[in-house]
């Protein structure tokens, strides 16, 4: 075969240096679009320029993780192609008020490079950014082919902004709001779809306060054909959601409304036979205010169900049982500690397949209720294949998490949070680093660690020694020295996200972790001993990154009471508001 | 006895930061955990609680010459809450006004220990009473929309046959005159009077109810009207609270429970401007009581 024709080029014979592509392009054009990981596309753009170019070209789908570590400028640039985004803004802690208002994460600026850059922009994920209704409104007008926005923890729009999206999105098929800070001036928003519109597929408003019509709904679910996900608001009680069952039995995804009502027993078996109906349905969520009274309703689709997140009803052990022992395929469970040790201990004995389980707190302030170190115990004794775990608890032993790191060792993500800062072991007093240390020492695979509770350096050193995968930590009310956070900055070599609050850790910490900053996305420390000088110090060796601090108001100047420092190729920040410094 | 104190700072550095220290210290208190919800009180390298809460600026003028006496009693005596620099006989130290700020004339703070949170739980655990939870900001980790929900979803449960929902989320905003801000306070975490005074007292750092329990006395739910007015007449600010009507009472006026149903916010006035509140307090007290069968 001519070596020439196929493209392919032999080393060292001499061939033009101009024509040594390895493959015609179209073949790469054609092999890359099967190629749909942002990190294997990553890769890919790495191996040579020809390489990098046809990626840049075919690629479709782009996340950026923080907003401010490139410029939209730039993305347009080097990626001409794209329909879909994926956009994060604020740091995550914003989730719990420690980044005050105004702080950024502006979508505008971003929309409007994409008004003229992606005109055929189909898809927007938001998560963290401040959105305004003037946003939305563009973006429901600039972009005729929009299809599918997602927001999740966003805030600044309201129920107007909805409207606009109902009312000039013409092909959409996709909104999904969730957990946002939003306005909810009620109103009709759901009224505004058009009545020609019909290719919703995933309708998502289950955390908006205001009530909709329920007409628009019912005329919304009825003809759009292709809808499977519906996951409505507590506004819409059981009745109705017999009736949106009736019109859409091919749903896949359903968050109900509220179980408040009183069903006559007609009402009740019509429901039931709605839900038997729904043969698709592998994730069922909400369950505002379920009692054992109506929750049987569902029990006709259990069987099927995947996901089931109870997060927001607070059931105790036996109605959870109750479901639970129709569940046998649970993989992914959320729940409510009001379930408590014995809630879990059916979780053990029923979910076998279980992979994902969260536990959230009803009151994180009342020391009697929840769910203790003999709930997880109980649930990693059925539960072999956990790999996830988020649990709120009072308290914790040493003992229960060693226990659990040898019966699922396979753990990807645990996040414990003992709800009382720096909480002892409270069978020994002694501090919780022996349990993290267990963590991490059999969870070899382990990606992401949030740790509570009373802990010493030690627990750091264990984390730094161990750690190797890990890529996000969270860390709050912990450590005894500079040493910790060195421990992890030195030992850890795959951070990427590092979130630290009300730690002991100064600017040695911080500066312990200068080769590390520009392989991270982002660290975050706050209430920590960190001074001005020790930022200006990070700032000066490292240009490459933005190293931000929060001022408060009043407050000693010397101090750096909240830092962010984040690699970036856009420079520091044009939009940055007057509390913001960057040094 | 009070409480052996823990670092509960970890700043640890040097006397120039001793007074935010010393603040940081109560306000970082493990049981304490005083952080309000939303907004800080002083900021950060705000003054030494010895001279109470000054903040930058000179928002808050806390300590009042009449209360201060008081207000050290509820620190060393009554509220064993109270994480100290130093041990819990600590004198306050000359009372300023917010602006003054050089002027700390307390005795010399021993070098906080480097750890911030190595408490050593046993001695705060040994506290028989449990503490009114306070509020760390953005602590735990939990989303506002999943907070409020729940809040709302307990109320709901508990409330059976009660009428007392109302809104079903009992957060009552909280405001102190000459204050820039306002507070946030959850009334269904606490459970008498005593436990919200203690924890406004915290919050604002000098607060009038709180005296009452600085002289170890238990009283009853709900301030006698004579206990009131010597409240009043001892010191410089009074706690009244807006309710359902729109009127301003006293707090301290009605039984706890009715308290918390007609509760829609506080307000920490001087009592200067309170003291005709009181007479029409009890007077609208006794009529409630009559026409009211909830």
């Amino acid at each position: 075969m001519d070596p020439a024709a196929t493209g392919v080029t032999v080393a060292g014979t001499g061939a033009d240096p101009a024509k040594t592509t390895m493959f015609p392009e179209e073949f790469l054009k054609r092999t890359f679009s099967l190629i749909n990981s942002d990190k294997d596309r990553n890769s890919v753009s790495l191996v040579c320029k020809d390489w990098y170019n046809v990626e840049r070209m075919s690629r479709r789908h782009v996340s950026i993780r923080n907003c401010y570590s490139v410029s939209p400028e730039i993305v347009t640039a080097r990626f001409p192609a794209i329909r879909s985004v994926t956009l994060k803004g604020k740091p995550r802690f914003s989730d719990f008020n420690l980044v005050p208002d105004d702080w950024g994460a502006d979508v505008q600026p971003w929309l409007n490079v994409f008004a003229t850059a992606y005109p055929f922009l189909e898809e927007l994920r938001l998560k963290r950014m401040a959105v305004s209704d003037e946003s939305l409104e563009f973006l429901a007008l600039n972009f005729d082919d929009f299809k599918a926005l997602s927001m999740l923890s966003c805030e600044g729009f309201s129920t107007l902004g909805l409207e606009a999206i109902a009312t000039h999105c013409k092909n959409l098929t996709e909104l999904d709001i969730q957990e946002n800070g939003i306005d909810d001036l009620g109103g009709d928003w759901l009224s505004y779809f058009p009545e020609n519109l019909t290719s919703l597929e995933v309708l998502n408003f289950s955390t908006l306060t205001s009530e909709v019509s329920f007409d628009a709904l019912e005329s919304l679910v009825s003809r759009c054909k292709s809808l499977r996900v519906l996951k409505v608001n507590r506004k819409i009680n059981l009745e109705q959601l017999g009736k949106l069952l009736v019109l859409a039995p091919q749903l896949i995804e359903l968050g109900t409304g509220t179980f408040l009502e009183e069903l006559v027993s007609g009402s009740v078996n019509g429901l039931e036979n709605a839900f038997s109906k729904c043969g698709n349905l592998v994730t069922l969520s909400s369950f505002w205010d379920a009692t054992l009274l109506h929750l049987p309703v569902v029990y006709p689709v259990c069987g099927n169900l995947t996901f089931l997140n109870l997060s927001y009803a607070n059931i105790g052990p036996d109605e959870l049982e109750q479901i639970l022992g129709r569940s046998k395929r649970l993989v992914r469970l959320w729940v409510v500690d009001t379930v408590g040790d014995k809630g879990l201990e059916a979780v053990g004995s029923h979910c076998p397949l279980l992979e994902e389980l969260r536990v959230f707190p009803v009151d994180p302030f009342d020391q009697q209720l929840g769910v203790t170190d003999s709930g997880l115990v109980a649930v990693s004794k059925g539960c072999p294949k956990l790999h996830y775990i988020l649990y709120f608890c009072q308290r914790m032993t040493n003992a229960a998490v060693i226990t659990v790191a040898q019966n699922c060792p396979n753990f990807t993500h645990f996040r414990l949070c003992i709800m009382n800062p720096s909480e002892p072991d409270y069978l020994t007093n002694e501090p919780m680093d022996e349990a993290f240390g267990a963590i991490v020492k059999t969870c070899t695979k382990l990606e992401r660690l949030s740790v509570s509770g009373l802990l010493t350096d030690l627990a750091f050193e264990y984390i730094g020694k161990y750690a190797k995968n890990l890529e996000t930590l969270s860390v709050a009310f912990a450590g005894d020295s500079d040493l910790g956070m060195e421990y992890v900055m030195r030992g850890c070599p795959k951070l990427k996200r590092v979130e630290i609050r009300d730690c002991p850790f100064g600017d040695s910490a911080l500066l312990s972790g200068l080769t590390q900053y520009e392989s991270m996305r982002s660290l975050w420390m706050s209430d920590c001993n960190v001074t001005m000088d020790g930022c200006k110090k990070l700032a000066e060796e490292m240009s490459r990154l933005n190293v931000e601090v929060i001022k408060d108001e009043g407050g000693d100047d010397r101090l750096a009471n909240k830092v962010y420092v984040y690699r970036t190729v856009a420079g520091p920040r044009k939009d940055a508001p007057p509390f913001v410094v960057t040094l | 006895m009070s409480v052996s104190i823990k670092e509960h700072d970890y700043i640890g550095l040097s006397e120039a930061n001793m007074e935010k220290q010393a603040y940081e210290m109560i306000y970082n208190n493990k049981d304490l955990n005083l952080k309000a919800t939303e907004l800080r009180l002083g900021l950060p390298g705000s003054e030494s609680p010895e001279r109470e809460v000054v903040v930058h600026g000179g928002a808050i003028k806390i300590m009042m010459a009449g209360a201060k006496r008081g207000f050290s009693d509820a620190i060393n005596g009554g509220s064993r809450k109270w994480a100290y620099a130093g041990d819990g006989g600590q004198e306050v130290g000359s009372v300023k006004h917010s602006g003054q700020e050089t002027d700390v004339s307390v005795s010399p703070v021993p070098a906080l220990p480097e750890r911030k949170t190595q408490v050593s739980a046993k001695p705060n655990r040994q506290i028989s009473s449990p503490a009114p939870k306070q509020q760390v900001v953005g602590w735990p980790p939990i989303r506002s929309f999943r907070k409020n929900t729940m809040a709302v979803s307990q109320t709901k449960n508990e409330e059976e046959g009660d009428q007392k929902m109302g809104s079903g989320c009992l957060y009552v905003k909280v405001s102190m005159d000459g204050a820039p801000y306002l507070r946030k306070v959850d009334l269904e975490i606490y459970s008498c009077y005593l436990d919200l005074s203690s924890a406004l007292e915290k919050m604002f750092s000098c607060f009038t109810i709180g005296q009452y329990g600085s002289h170890g006395v238990r009283t009853r739910e709900g301030l006698s009207e004579s206990r009131l007015m010597d409240l009043l007449h001892g010191s410089e600010y009074v706690l009244t609270y807006e309710d359902k009507d729109g009127d301003w009472m006293l707090v301290g006026d009605v039984p706890w429970d009715m308290f918390i149903a007609s509760c829609k916010r506080m307000r920490i006035m001087k009592s200067s401007d309170a003291i005709g509140l009181a007479p029409r307090a009890m007077e609208k007290c006794r009529n409630r009581t009559e026409a009211d069968n909830e």
